[in-house]
């Protein structure tokens, strides 16, 4: 079986006498009877080979796909080597929360590093040291903005349903409303936003490109909503910021995002990075660590984790949130791929997606399927088809390519860098031959 | 150490996506972004060596001991990272037909059994992405529950004051009251106070046993029966059950629901802070309530459900399943006798320092430990001026992490130590002895324990610096 105690059975035997105690058993006498289980159903340990092969074996019964067409909510683009390199660093894999800022310096600025490109990439003021996910952030982020006199949310209806999901449950349990605002064509529907806003709105949270891939009108949505003292939340793509406009620029008082494609691998889910960001105003309010800037007593530059006051260990049950691991690495791993791709690599990465987007959507176009919204997107478009989409999904498949996601009985493409000319060309040729049948 | 941005030349970004190889597609220019973002502009070996810099200046599990107590800082097996880096599990995408994604779906649904078994818990979800998460998740199954059957007066959640700050935030965030209760000498429930605390309107309590001064509470039984009788639920806080893993089971000691720390408890890496997972479990009367989906097996098929009154969801998806692919591999390879001798050889290490240390420091509490122990530096600061900072500090110089500073809140100056089962007898008495001169140290000259550390990059930071002007980014120049 696979052992990391280091001490042989003689050692442990030696250490309990040199305690006055006979067998690892005594060291357990407060336990009542009761509470010592009987039996415990687990198997027997294995030894490293063996329990890498039963993980291969496990792992032999997924499907990998060469290209991959599908998004709505986890991407797969391309890691650079020089990400991987680093975040699989023993220290940086190891290390606790940096609580000894004195033999921590190298998470924290990284941390410090990862903050100020989330504000340039966002184009706002703070930013925190990361949330769980994506829904997490926007969850916390409606809670930055209830008080006692606002307690609504505004949600869109074009947000990821996973957003939604995660919205609604941390906010049932605070009493806080969810009203949805409805669509039309596809994105959110600015009177029925107008009619819903009362002065009771702490927020408004749009996602923008939303689920759909269109880019939302948000400069007139920030306007309606300020107008009636709402706080705007934005949901972004961090790759699509490379082009897009910015929370920043239009205004917004938060924007938050799913930090996935910045890096990390699709993983079945997780782990994944919340992004959040603020205006400056409302950097006190954000949950979780946040890493600045101070000096020693020399001082020399050194990065402390700051404004604690918000934070449950200091302010237990009146904290900002109870938020206390986060996913240190994921930003980490955010801050080398950027770093890596610099800004003119950023942008290519974001002009790949979406002109690779357009180019499936125009032959998709020539073969019949029907757009079913139209206005700008970025790299995800909805499309009704032809054919029975699963006989579409499945033709994909046999040829080792992940269709789109079927949506509202169409087809939710995605295409990025990795789904060059040559990919969707051969996924139109074999929608083609699914069609002709 | 230069900033990213201090390294960074205009121009010197590599190359790593191809150009075009369709037509450009030009969004209209209102939608496009005004001002580039001032990203590093750095060549790939500039980049590797920064972070080889910044590496330097971390202290993981593999530069030495780590005896940060409450954060179970054990070693984390390689062969963990190598499966959980499989890319049939890497690169899965989380919407596909669950014809495609059975080996992950199996990976769940193993642990969540495996977890279940040791945890004496019927149902479990692998979605809460830390441990506060699964807490915050736990809670909700506690308030569901309660609001299903009509029982609203029931706000209030019992915490005693010696346990961790994100038990009563994670109580606020879930819409309960937070009340308070003192615990006794031994860091346990004060079975008075607690009589006196519960009444019609609780909703539960909130616990970890060991406790957070490392004591068994040898009570809890009669503990969870006072809240059962209230009409009550029991969450255990999973953050100690290094301590008892294979031995005992929450489920046993009266506990309807708790959560798992797979990064401290299952060898799970903390990455700096993250990310971890925080599996919830519960018996069978709440797992109706549990997020969704939940991970089933029917006939060898895998599949995902809807528990039939479930709390919504917690997080996208299925949770941080990387991290669960790492913790069932640890678990697969310890197998019963492994986390048995796990968790006993951690309580042992403990008390094998513990048993050395208490003629050098007050302790919280004189009893046995579990796999930790609270040392309580009152006297020592009466006596020669020095506190607990000034002794985690002045460890640093001894290429050690210091034990949790002023955890619990309950001991005024404490330092936990918990030296987890993967630290040697060598490296313990090493430990120790460390301890022992820091002690001998504060008689002689308290001042140079005072202004330690002497050698690490930086000496202490001025935090208080750091909170009133806040610098949270970097200054650019332009």
């Amino acid at each position: 079986m696979g052992r990391y105690v280091v001490s042989t059975k003689e050692e442990q035997l030696e250490m309990l006498r040199a305690i006055g105690l006979d067998s690892l058993d005594d060291l357990y006498a407060d336990v009542p009877d009761e509470a010592k289980a009987s039996e415990f159903n687990v198997p027997e340990g294995m030894s490293e080979l063996e329990v890498r092969e039963k993980l291969e074996e496990m792992a032999d019964r997924n499907v990998r796909f060469r290209k991959v067409f599908r998004g709505a909510g986890a991407y797969r683009h391309y890691i650079p080597a020089i990400v991987k390199s680093i975040v699989t660093k023993e220290e940086f894999v190891t290390a606790y929360t940096p609580y000894q800022a004195e033999i921590s310096q190298g998470v924290l600025q990284s941390i410090f590093e990862y903050q100020t490109q989330m504000c340039e990439l966002t184009g706002m003021d703070a930013s925190n040291a990361s949330i769980y996910d994506g829904a997490t952030a926007a969850a916390e982020a409606v809670m930055m903005c209830i008080d006692r006199k606002r307690n609504k949310v505004l949600v869109s209806e074009a947000l990821n349903p996973e957003t939604i999901e995660v919205v609604k449950t941390y906010c049932e349990s605070r009493d806080v409303e969810v009203v949805t605002v409805p669509l039309k064509e596809g994105k959110t529907d600015i009177e029925a936003l107008k009619e819903r806003l009362d002065s009771e709105t702490a927020a408004v949270i749009i996602q923008s490109p939303n689920f759909y891939g269109l880019i939302e009108d948000i400069a007139s949505s920030v306007e309606v909503a300020h107008d009636s003292g709402a706080k705007y939340i934005m949901s972004v793509n961090p790759i699509a910021l490379g082009i897009l406009r910015t929370p920043g620029e239009y205004g917004c008082d938060i924007c938050v995002a799913e930090g996935q494609p910045l890096g990390m691998p699709m993983g079945f889910g997780g782990p994944y990075l919340g992004i959040m960001t603020c205006k400056a105003a409302m950097t006190r309010k954000l949950p979780g660590r946040i890493v600045g800037e101070t000096t020693d007593h020399e001082g020399r530059r050194a990065f402390v984790l700051t404004l604690q006051a918000r934070e449950q260990h200091i302010r237990r049950e009146k904290a900002s949130s109870n938020v206390c691991s986060n996913e240190a690495l994921c930003a980490m791993t955010a801050s080398v791929y950027l770093a890596a791709m610099g800004p003119d690599g950023l942008k290519q990465v974001a002009e790949n997606c979406v002109a690779h987007a357009h180019y499936l959507r125009d032959r998709l176009l020539e073969l019949g399927f029907r757009q079913r919204y139209d206005g700008e997107f970025f790299h995800e478009f909805l499309v009704e088809s032809p054919a029975d989409p699963k006989a579409i999904e499945k033709a994909l498949a046999d040829k080792g390519i992940l269709s789109g996601l079927e949506v509202d009985g169409g087809i939710l493409f995605c295409a990025t860098e990795l789904t060059g000319k040559k990919d969707i060309d051969e996924l139109i040729e074999t929608v083609k031959e699914v069609i002709s049948k | 150490m230069k900033l990213l941005f201090e390294r960074s030349r205009k121009g010197r970004s590599a190359v790593i996506v191809p150009p075009l190889d369709v037509n450009e597609y030009r969004l209209p220019d209102g939608l496009a972004r005004e001002k580039t973002p001032r990203l590093p502009e750095i060549s790939e070996v500039d980049l590797s060596r920064h972070y080889t810099e910044l590496m330097k200046q971390v202290h993981g599990v593999n530069d030495g001991a780590y005896p940060l107590g409450s954060c179970t800082m054990k070693y984390n097996p390689k062969v963990d990272e190598e499966t959980a880096a499989l890319a049939l599990f890497t690169d899965i995408h989380p919407l596909q037909d669950l014809s495609t994604v059975q080996g992950s779906l199996e990976v769940m649904y193993r642990t969540k059994r495996l977890l279940c078994e040791l945890t004496g818990m019927e149902d479990m979800t692998l979605q809460p992405a830390a441990g506060a998460h699964g807490e915050y998740t736990g809670l909700l199954l506690i308030r569901k529950y309660h609001l299903d059957r009509n029982d609203l007066k029931r706000k209030n959640i019992i915490v005693p004051d010696s346990a961790h700050g994100t038990n009563p935030a994670s109580a606020s965030m879930a819409g309960f009251r937070v009340i308070n209760v003192k615990s006794n000498e031994e860091g346990g429930i004060d079975l008075d106070e607690l009589k006196k605390a519960v009444n019609d309107e609780t909703a539960g309590l909130m616990l970890t046993n060991p406790n957070t001064l490392g004591i068994f509470d040898r009570n809890i039984l009669e503990v969870t029966k006072i809240i059962h009788e209230a009409g009550g639920l029991c969450y255990y806080d999973g953050a100690n059950m290094n301590a008892i893993v294979g031995r005992i089971k929450p489920g046993d000691m009266g506990f309807d629901c708790i959560h798992l720390n797979l990064h401290k408890t299952f060898a799970t890496p903390h990455g700096g802070g993250g990310p971890g997972s925080g599996p919830v479990g519960c018996k069978g009367f709440l797992a109706g309530y549990l997020p969704k989906p939940i991970v089933t097996e029917i006939d060898g098929v895998y599949g995902f459900e809807t528990p039939e009154k479930t709390m919504g969801q917690v997080r996208s998806f299925y949770g941080n399943f990387l991290v669960v692919v790492k913790a069932l591999t640890y678990i697969m390879s310890l197998g019963r006798e492994g986390l048995l001798e796990a968790s006993s050889v951690a309580v042992l290490n403990a008390n094998y320092m513990m048993h050395r240390l208490k003629e050098y420091y007050g302790m919280a509490s004189g009893k046995i430990c579990m796999h930790e122990f609270v040392m309580d530096l009152d006297e020592l600061k009466k006596e020669t001026g020095v506190n607990a900072m000034d002794i985690a500090k002045a460890s640093l110089d001894f290429g050690v992490h210091p034990p949790t500073m002023y955890f619990p809140l309950i001991v005024h100056e404490a330092l936990m130590v918990e030296p987890t089962e993967t630290e040697s007898r060598e490296s313990l008495d090493a430990l120790t002895d460390i301890f022992v001169k820091l002690a001998e140290k504060a008689h002689e000259d308290p001042e140079y324990l005072h202004n330690a550390p002497y050698t690490t990059m930086i000496g202490r930071p001025d935090e208080a610096r750091a909170a009133r002007t806040p610098v949270i980014r970097y200054d650019f120049e332009d």
